[in-house]
Formats: C-alpha cells, structure tokens, sequence
C-alpha cells in the first residue's frame, strides 16, 4: 500500500485552478466566506479587500430586536485563540434589512444571513422576513447560541430542540434558499444532532461553533470576561473542528457542510476540504489578519496548484479513502 | 476615511523615559491620519499564537523622510504583546492597520483650547496641538503621570504649547498632584472653550466632569481593549448617550475613540447601564 498522498501530476499554475463551488444550486466563485461575527456585515471588511470577490459574507447574528450585548471585558486572549462573551449584540432585524443586507446586495456580494432567536418563535419570524429580502444567497441558522427558553441551554446540545427549530422554520424560506444549521462542538455525538438537523430540512450544516471556555485573571483572580465563560475560537480549536467535519461527513456522506474553526492559512482550508468541507469559512484570524479571508483564497488556489490539484471536487473527501 | 493594512518595517525602537518610542515605516497610513487616530497592530509575527492587535494612538506621522511614509506610536511594555514589541529592532516587520478611528473634532473658531495628556496618553497631544495652532487656537497642555519617568513629551510640549503645566504624583517634576488638581483653573485663566484629553479611564472621567464644572466642551480620546480595531469584533464598546439621549453600547475603535466627554457614561463603564438600547429588560 502507497503511502503517497493522491497522485495528481506535477505543479501547475495557479490560473488553472478552478475554486467554484456549487452549494445546493447557489454557485460561489471560492469556497471561503467570512465565519458570523467575525466580519460584521462586510462593510467593515470592504477597506481591505472586495467583499464580492470572497465565496460569500456571513453576517453577524441577526435577532428580532436590539440587542446590547454583554457587559465588558468581553474578549480575553488564549493561546492561539480567544474567548469572547459579546453576548450577540446587534442592531435588530429592522435596521439589518434595512442598512447592512442592501449594502451587501448592491457591492454585489453573496450575502449568507445568519439568524439567531431566544425561542424557535423567534427564529420562524427572522426566517420569514430574512427569506422575503431580496439577494440573500443562503440562511444559517444559529442554533448554538444559549435557549432562553431551555434555561440558558444550546438548542444545539439537544437533537430534539435542534430538530424542531429547523423544522418551524424551514417552511418559512424559499425552497431556492439553502439553509445551514450551525451547530456546536459542546455535545457527546455532533453527527447525531447533523442527522436531526437533517432530517428538518435543514439543507446542509456549519460545523463548528465556538467551545465554550472560562480563562482566570491573574491579578484579579477571578474570571476575565464579563459573562465569566465565553466561546473559544482561533487555530486552537482547528482540530477539534476538522474532527467534528470529518465525523458528520463520515455519517452523511451528502451532507453539505461549511467547515470553520481556527483556519489561518490556505492549508488550515484545505484540511477541512479533505475531511469533507464543500465549503469554508474564517473567522477569528480576521482579528489578527483584516485581508486574511482572501489571502486564505489565494493561499488555498497556490495549495492545490503545487500538488497538481485543478479542482476542489479532486480533493474533497479525500480523508475518508 | 477608509484604513489601510500596510506591512511595516520598524525604523527605530528608543526607551523614552518607562516608556517605548516605535517608528513604523509603513505605506498609505501617514498621509490620511488626522490627530487622534490610532493604528492596530499585529503581535509576534505571521505565525504567532497572540492574534489580537493592540492598538495604539498615533504620536506622530511624516510623509517625507528617507523611509517614506513612517507613523510613530509611544508604548509601556506592560503585558506579553508589549513585551514583545518591547524587543523590536530596526528591520523588523510588523504589519500596520490604520488610520483607524475618528479623530479629535477641531473647533472652526480660534477658541482657547486645553490639551490633557496622561502618560504615554500624551503621545496625540503634541500633533494636536500643532493642529490647532495651526488654525488661529491657543493649545495650552497639562501634562500628567504618577512619577517623572512616566511623564511623556515635555520637550515636545514646551516647542508646541501656548503653555505648558506638569503634574506628577510623587511631585517629582511639577506640581504634586492629578492633572486635574490643576485643570479647573486652567480652564478659568484661559477661558478654555475645549478641553481635549487621551490617558487612563478615570482621568478622562475627571477631566470631563472639570471640563463640564467649567464650561467647556471635552473631547476624550478611550482606552478600552479592542480585538480588531476595525470596527467587527465588538469587545472594545462602552455605554454611550447619543444626541436622542438613548445610551447605547458603541464600539470604541470606530465610533470612537475619541467621544465627547459629556456623552460617555463614564459611571457605567463595564456594565450595561438601564435604559440602554437592547438592554436586558
């Protein structure tokens, strides 16, 4: 038995390279896209690069009204990585259909909506109206963040809960319009609560989420962030969401996924490509990096040509041989 | 105003005092930055597992020495980040975001204006002051620290202030004492209709509190941690009264960082202060 990766030629140039992806009927020019609240709503993000050249922009979790956010600090720095306790504050889904979601759509950029509520009700009211707004290329679903209703649980700790907020909302958006559920790597078995999410109709799955994590401030000696444990993410947590992709890809080998988690560089996207990503997205390194989602496409274009390697389509899977 | 990320090239590193002087040679930031805008900078290198930027305001800028566009920042080395860049020498790279921020707002009138610096917060100060000199204004500048060798920019000062006046806690150089032990008077003696201020928390909430006991305006320039400093992490906002008296928790690296002293709700710093926009109900 060859230990020798995929044999795919000599090195070819970059130019030759195709990066489309096709994500459920919606055709991205490169499978990177921005991670939700890590890009705001583009604007930001258009002084350093052309937001219509990513594969799209996810938005920051929407929800139904204004939302402060979380006391301060909300950050604190971990090796490799970050805590954050932003506690989703946002404008409300008045003021994003009305500014952010028109900005994105006129610069011509795929707008991939991210939606978050307290209970599912509010989750079918910001499918509804998300799924009515002209230009959104695709909806994730936000099923990781704390359930009011379930006394500050995950929905997306539980199949059940899972299940039924995709299921309440799907009806609610055009069947042209791909979902996502995002869900969390906090649980015993991720591919169970892919399945259930699946089997509400959800279109496809972005795994993973933030981990949830606690740091300890060494003057004060007690936790540094205000909302004392936060979600964890930067290159730290790679591993952990290659796993989870490789994991869910292995259960539903059709099962479209959006791969993010600690990815920096052009080989960080690519591993989640070969443990089953149709597509991917950055996040936390925008922080540190403000052009890294697009240095991520081109690092991701010259990867793939110094291997001989013309499409993402030769690769994809290509753990699980 | 739109920032630029640039690849930088440290010109100088110098001690100044208990303080850093850094020179970054870095293209397309120098020419746009007005006083009181800051630059975000990355830590360790490409690889290093320190990923959020430390922003830094900006003490000076030049658009035309031998290494081109160079912007020039003043730093303590107080935590890892800073201990690293503690340990830059010329020739390094480190990559420059910037100019991020909204500067500090310049009056149309030739109004009397005083110019509040503490510690290395005094660093903006000084081109500050050239600015409004530059436009008919007095700049008289109270320069503040804890000991002398936390004071920064007293050469500066005495070249580009109408006056000048220095305070340290251990009354080691000046008068003994907080900045705004001497800042009430000041505003009276030179009839300052704006007090402009960057340093420490606590000593802008004071300042804006004189400011406002004595009819000035007040410009803060905050110092909150930021992740980003490009305006899409929202870890750097603080509980801010817009013109419609709605407080709501604004970024300080974009709406900011300089706010009007009267509109921050300096008291409620940290928290999430009833009535706020989107607050818990």
């Amino acid at each position: 038995m060859s230990t020798a990766a995929a044999d795919f030629g000599g090195p070819i140039s970059p130019a030759e390279v195709d990066l489309s992806v096709d994500l459920c009927g919606v055709t991205l020019p490169n499978p990177v896209m921005t991670a939700s609240g890590c890009a705001a709503a583009g604007r930001e993000l258009d002084q350093f690069f052309d937001v219509a050249e990513l594969g799209a922009i996810v938005t920051k979790s929407i929800m139904l009204n204004p939302r402060s956010g979380r006391p301060t600090p909300r950050m604190a720095e971990t090796p490799s990585g970050m805590l954050n306790s932003i506690g989703l504050q946002g404008p409300g889904i008045d003021a994003f259909l009305a500014r952010d979601l028109p900005w994105l759509v006129q610069r011509g950029a795929r707008a991939v909506v991210s939606i978050a509520g307290d209970k599912p009700a509010d989750y079918v009211e910001l499918a509804r109206r998300v799924g009515q707004a002209p230009g959104v290329a695709a909806i994730e679903v936000n099923i990781s963040c704390p359930n009011v209703e379930n006394r500050g649980l995950v929905f997306a700790c539980d199949p059940e809960s899972s299940y039924r907020v995709i299921e309440e909302c799907r009806p609610h958006i055009p069947d042209g319009i791909p979902v996502f559920a995002k869900l969390t790597p906090d649980v015993t078995d991720i591919a169970a609560i892919a399945g259930a999410v699946s089997d509400a109709g959800a279109d496809g799955v972005t795994v993973i989420n933030t981990l949830l994590g606690l740091a300890m401030d060494p003057d004060t000696l007690r936790p540094r962030l205000g909302g004392v444990t936060g979600g964890l993410s930067g290159p730290a947590v790679r591993p952990v969401a290659v796993r989870a992709v490789w994991q869910i890809r292995k259960a539903m080998p059709d099962l479209p996924i959006l791969g993010v988690g600690g990815i920096r560089t052009g080989f960080d996207a690519l591993e989640f490509i070969l443990a089953g990503a149709d597509a991917v997205q950055v996040g936390t390194v925008i922080f540190n990096d403000p052009g890294a989602p697009m240095r991520v496409v081109r690092e991701l274009c010259d990867e793939l040509a110094v291997r001989g390697i013309r499409s993402l389509d030769a690769v994809r899977n290509a753990a699980h041989g | 105003m739109s920032a630029t990320q640039a690849p930088g090239t440290v010109v100088s590193r110098t001690p100044v005092g208990d303080y850093h002087h850094l020179v970054i040679a870095a293209e397309g930031i120098a020419t746009h930055t007005r006083p009181g805008h800051f630059v975000a900078l990355a830590i360790g290198g490409v690889d290093s597992g320190m990923l959020l930027r430390r922003a830094f305001s900006i003490y000076r800028t030049s658009t035309t020495g031998r290494h081109g566009e160079t912007v020039e920042i003043v730093f303590a080395a107080h935590g890892k980040g800073t201990r690293w860049m503690a340990d830059l020498a010329p020739g390094d790279p480190i990559d420059v975001v910037g100019p991020v921020g909204r500067p500090f707002a310049l009056p149309k009138e030739p109004v009397s204006c005083v110019l509040v610096g503490g510690g290395y917060g005094s660093a903006p100060m000084f081109s500050l002051a050239t600015a409004l000199r530059d436009r008919g204004c007095a700049a008289h500048l109270v320069l503040g620290a804890a000991t002398t060798p936390r004071l920064f920019g007293l050469l500066d000062a005495n070249k580009v202030g109408s006056s000048v006046h220095v305070t340290t806690e251990d009354g080691s150089t000046g008068t003994r004492g907080r900045v705004t032990d001497v800042l009430g008077d000041l505003v009276d003696t030179t009839d300052a209709a704006v007090v402009y201020a960057c340093g420490p928390m606590g000593m802008l909430r004071a300042v804006a509190d004189v400011a406002e006991d004595n009819g000035a305006w007040s410009q803060c320039a905050v110092e909150e941690s930021m992740a980003c400093g490009i305006g899409v992490c929202m870890t750097c906002v603080l509980p801010v009264e817009g013109e419609d008296g709605i407080v709501r928790m604004v970024r300080s690296c974009v709406d900011g960082p300089v706010f009007r002293g009267d509109r921050v709700r300096w008291d409620a710093v940290g928290t999430i202060p009833p009535g706020t926009l989107g607050g818990p109900r």
